[in-house]
């Protein structure tokens, strides 16, 4: 089999999770977008080992490992959107902005005091 | 694996030309573009739920490709990790961040356009890269298959151990951080 | 105690003093007093015990070397001669007279602990510069001098007079001092020693490479400090200061440190000719035009002022005529007069409640009010309009007989060039100044004491400090003339005796310009009764320096300039008819000044600061912009959106890694 095939695959998914990342507004579907990423890289790994026969199948080891990485970085990061949207009320992403200068929505504007009035509690 | 015979294998692959159609090759591609059509329809669907769903084709369509090449121990944990527990686990996130069901208008940011940009800026570079360097390179499926669970577990628990131990680590700490993260912030109060 | 301790012990009391004052001044009031009159009175026994051992022998001399200076050396040098000695004793005993004055005087002021410190100081600084035998110790004086007279002129400071006037002094003062000090390095890299001695021997053997730049630089220094025309400016103005002040330094002392340079240093001035005709035309100026000005002048202090200008015109005219006795001896007289006249004015001032001769003018019985004062000023007017047998008499005798000896070729000392040119402005420029300043005294008297009009307000009698130092100047003033035949055997051994001629002509020329005075008087005394004028301080009650502030303050106010006042009862306006308005403004120097020197100064000044906002100031401000903008525009790019951050890393990272890709193939 041609080599070009998967890695071009790979390297279509991997743009098409990156896309994902950046456009995507809710935080879960963000989360989708990574895992699409993951996923090209483990396709990667995976046909550049079958294609070098290596004995010691780095590439296949390295892939279950990654899978299980995912699969704690989703358990992770399914976590922390929860309790962002717990504080927050949402899970868009772009309106996450404590991190802007100034100039914050009313609504986060709004739940910003709360928060601040929790932390003081 | 030495230069010689990297060379050696060109060779012997030579005749194939460079758009030869074995059966394998036919069956890859077609399932490829599935995937990648299902990864497509995944970041671009204004209904969440679904996103998830073609979410499952794509990985799915993965699962078959690993097949393909051979990788079959990987191809079933591809299935019943990914397939079974994280899309299961995404669902859930979905629901109890009450996404809404059916299309929603705001699913996309708006810098999408520069999003798409990067994407495609990242792709041509990468596609062009990929081809340019592998474009008289193929893989050889004969054999004894590269990636049958005998030979996974051979390796896994023979030259990766301990790898493999502090992976479990991780998971362990990843389930326990996940826990604290998600536990009510009632009882931290109390 | 040997001699040379006791001079050294004659400055430094004061000193230490000043320095008690300024430390303990706030925390001790008790103690101001004391160590105010203490030490100055201390000071000026010591001096007198100096002279008396001193005796008018060869001069005195003793140095010692703190350390190494350099080239030319810095000794802390006494030189005491019988000029050094004599002028110690006036000095110690006005500033003696002055401090137990303005204890009485600046009773109730809340500054009286700094403003008695400050005399303190002064005193030092001159007693320092009269003993000192190196240029470079009596530069230090002078300077200290200098920054307490602006201190003192200013004490009044709630006026804007007294401030104005306290820069003016310190500003046209310093003005002479810059080529001063040029001059005293030019006459020490010259000589190759501040040591006066060493100079005066170096300019005996006609060492000195520019004898005349160098006088002239001196002049200056000596013009400034004098209040010599062209720089004399400051002195009317500094009477907005404490008349005590106006008595010891204005009057009696510092003014007198330039007269009293130019005598230690007259060898120098000696060897140029043009030095010396510079001089005498110098003082020919002066002497003319204060007189003048002293007959239009409103302020009794001003016209007490101006006379010092006039009186110190004739102590350098007999500078420039070579006898330098004559000078010292006008000097000790005019001190103790002077200082008389001065601290009698404050009398009058705080008995009258005004400084204004016009309103005095218009009050009845002012002298029986303070008769302690109006005898012992009537006493010194007549000193100053050298009337015999008064101290005044005899030194300006001196002053015009050593004019008409240089005049009529018979000095000795100064190049036959310079005596003829240089005796005969004297003398001329004399005779017509004793009838001038017979005049302007005469009218001082008539306007203050012989006043027609309502009574003059009673306040009682004034503190015995302040009379009783009237009584004690009033014995020299009464009969200093007496020594005119002791005092040579202390100064160069010339005669100060009067000669015939010119007392015949002066007495004569005094005479005269008192009766013409007094006729005017009569004719325009009728007209000031007719019209009311004048005003008089709100708290005639209290310190007299209350008094004064009060009618320094609403001098301009009331009569429209702080020189005259608009009163044709005014004698001095009848006899100097139209150039009466010249000579309030002193024939309009002051505005000559500004319009040579304030204004190019101005707008200079206005032209910098255009430069420093407006160019200097735009690229600096340019630099913090420009940085500004930049971080406005980067700030917009904080948008608080992670994708977007997230998306510009990874662009580029694309065109990093295509780059490096294109790189590494060579395209």
């Amino acid at each position: 089999m041609h080599l070009v095939y998967p890695a071009v695959l790979a390297a279509l998914l991997f743009c098409v999770g990156l896309y994902g990342v950046l456009a995507r507004r809710n935080a879960i579907l963000v989360l989708m977008s990574v895992e699409l990423m993951l996923n090209a890289v483990n396709l990667n790994l995976v046909a550049f080992d079958v294609w070098l026969r290596d004995t010691l199948h780095a590439g296949q080891a390295l892939t279950l490992f990654t899978i299980a990485i995912a699969a704690a970085e989703i358990g992770i990061g399914l976590a922390i959107v929860l309790q962002v949207h717990r504080n927050r009320g949402t899970a868009d992403v772009d309106r996450l902005r404590d991190l802007a200068e100034d100039a914050p929505d009313p609504d986060t504007d709004h739940e910003h005091r709360e928060e601040k009035a929790e932390a003081a509690a | 694996m030495t230069g010689t015979a990297l060379s050696a294998l060109a060779a012997e692959h030579v005749s194939r030309g460079f758009l030869s159609t074995s059966g394998v090759e036919i069956v890859f591609l077609l399932v490829g573009l599935v995937t990648l059509g299902a990864a497509v329809v995944t970041v671009t669907t204004r209904q969440l739920v679904h996103a998830a769903l073609w979410l499952v084709v794509a990985l799915g369509g993965l699962a078959v490709e690993y097949l393909l090449l051979t990788a079959e121990f990987i191809a079933w944990v591809q299935v019943l990790i990914y397939v079974g527990s994280v899309v299961v686990l995404l669902l859930f996130g979905l629901m109890l961040t009450k996404a809404p069901i059916g299309r929603s208008p705001d699913a996309d940011s708006g810098n999408r356009w520069a999003a798409l940009g990067v994407a495609g800026a990242a792709a041509a570079a990468l596609v062009w890269v990929v081809v340019d360097a592998f474009r008289t390179t193929w893989i050889d499926l004969d054999g004894a298959p590269q990636g049958s669970t005998k030979v996974s577990g051979e390796i896994l628990f023979r030259h990766w151990v301990l790898p493999f131990e502090a992976l479990s680590v991780l998971l362990l700490a990843a389930l326990v951080g996940a826990i604290v993260l998600s536990r009510r912030k009632k009882e931290e109060e109390r | 105690m040997s001699t040379t301790t006791t001079a050294v012990l004659v400055p430094l009391l004061p000193f230490l003093g000043a320095l008690a004052g300024f430390l303990t001044g706030r925390r001790a009031p008790g103690l101001v007093r004391p160590l105010a009159v203490l030490p100055t009175l201390a000071a000026a026994v010591l001096a007198i015990v100096v002279a008396c051992r001193q005796g008018g022998d060869a001069a005195l001399d003793a140095a010692t070397r703190l350390t190494p200076t350099g080239s030319v050396p810095v000794d802390l040098a006494l030189h005491l001669d019988g000029f050094a000695v004599l002028v110690a004793v006036l000095v110690g005993v006005v500033a003696a007279c002055v401090q137990l004055y303005s204890t009485a005087y600046l009773r109730d002021d809340p500054r009286y602990p700094s403003y008695a410190a400050l005399v303190s100081l002064f005193t030092a600084a001159m007693l320092l510069v009269v003993y000192t035998g190196d240029l470079m110790v009596l530069l230090v004086g002078w300077e200290i001098m200098g920054i307490c007279s602006y201190f003192l002129v200013g004490h009044y400071w709630e006026t804007e007079a007294a401030r104005s006037a306290s820069l003016k002094a310190f500003l046209v003062t310093k003005l002479g001092d810059v080529p001063f000090l040029i001059g005293i390095f030019a006459l020490a890299a010259d000589a190759g020693t501040f040591r006066i001695n060493g100079i005066i021997a170096t300019a005996a053997s006609g060492g000195l490479d520019h004898p005349t730049l160098v006088a002239l630089l001196l002049l200056a220094g000596v013009a400034g400090k004098s209040a010599q025309f062209p720089l004399h400016t400051w002195l009317p103005d500094a009477m907005a200061g404490p008349t005590p002040v106006s008595a010891l330094i204005h009057a009696a002392t510092m003014v007198a440190a330039g007269v009293y340079l130019i005598a230690r240093l007259l060898p120098v001035f000696a060897a140029s000719a043009a030095a010396l005709v510079v001089l005498a035309v110098m003082a020919a100026v002066t002497m003319v035009g204060s007189a003048l000005a002293a007959l239009a002048q409103d302020d009794i202090k001003r016209v007490l002022a101006y006379s010092t200008v006039g009186q110190l015109g004739y102590m350098t005219g007999a500078l420039a005529v070579g006898d330098r006795g004559a000078a010292v001896s006008h000097l000790i007289s005019h001190g103790a007069f002077k200082a008389l006249l001065f601290l009698g004015a404050g009398v009058i001032i705080h008995a009258a409640g005004t400084n204004s001769l016009a309103a005095m003018a218009r009050m009845n019985g002012l002298a029986k009010r303070i008769p302690d004062a109006y005898w012992t000023m009537t006493v010194a007017l007549l000193a100053l309009a050298a009337i015999p047998p008064f101290s005044g008499f005899f030194s300006k005798e001196a002053v015009l007989g050593a004019a008409e000896h240089a005049a009529t070729g018979g000095a000795h000392g100064i190049p036959a060039a310079a005596a003829g040119p240089a005796g005969w402005t004297v003398l001329i420029a004399g005779l017509v100044t004793a009838a001038l300043t017979a005049g302007y005294a005469t009218r001082l008297w008539l306007l203050a004491f012989r006043g027609k009009g309502a009574e003059a307000p009673d306040h009682g009698r004034e503190p015995v400090a302040m009379n009783g130092v009237l009584w004690v100047l009033f014995v020299p003033t009464a009969a200093l003339g007496l020594a005119a035949w002791k005092l040579p055997d202390w100064f160069d051994g010339r005669s100060l005796t009067p000669g015939l001629t010119t007392s015949v002509l002066s007495t004569g020329c005094a005479v005269a310009g008192a009766l013409v005075m007094y006729a005017a008087w009569r004719r325009t005394a009728a007209l000031a009764t007719r019209t009311p004028l004048g005003a008089v301080a709100a708290d005639p009650d209290a310190s007299p320096a209350v008094s004064e502030i009060e009618a320094i303050a609403s001098h301009e106010p009331v009569y429209g300039t702080i020189a005259a006042a608009p009163d044709p009862g005014d004698p001095g306006r009848l006899l100097l008819g139209p150039l009466h308005r010249h000579a309030v403004t002193g024939f309009h120097l002051d505005a000559v000044y500004s319009t040579l020197f304030v204004r190019p100064t101005r707008a200079a000044a206005r032209l910098a600061r255009f430069l420093d906002r407006e160019v200097v100031d735009a690229y600096v401000r340019a630099a913090a912009t420009a940085p500004g903008l930049l971080g406005a525009a980067v700030r917009r790019a904080q948008t608080g959106n992670v994708q977007t951050y997230l998306g510009a890393l990874l662009a580029g990272s694309v065109v990093l890694a295509v780059t490096a890709v294109l790189v590494a193939t060579g395209a």
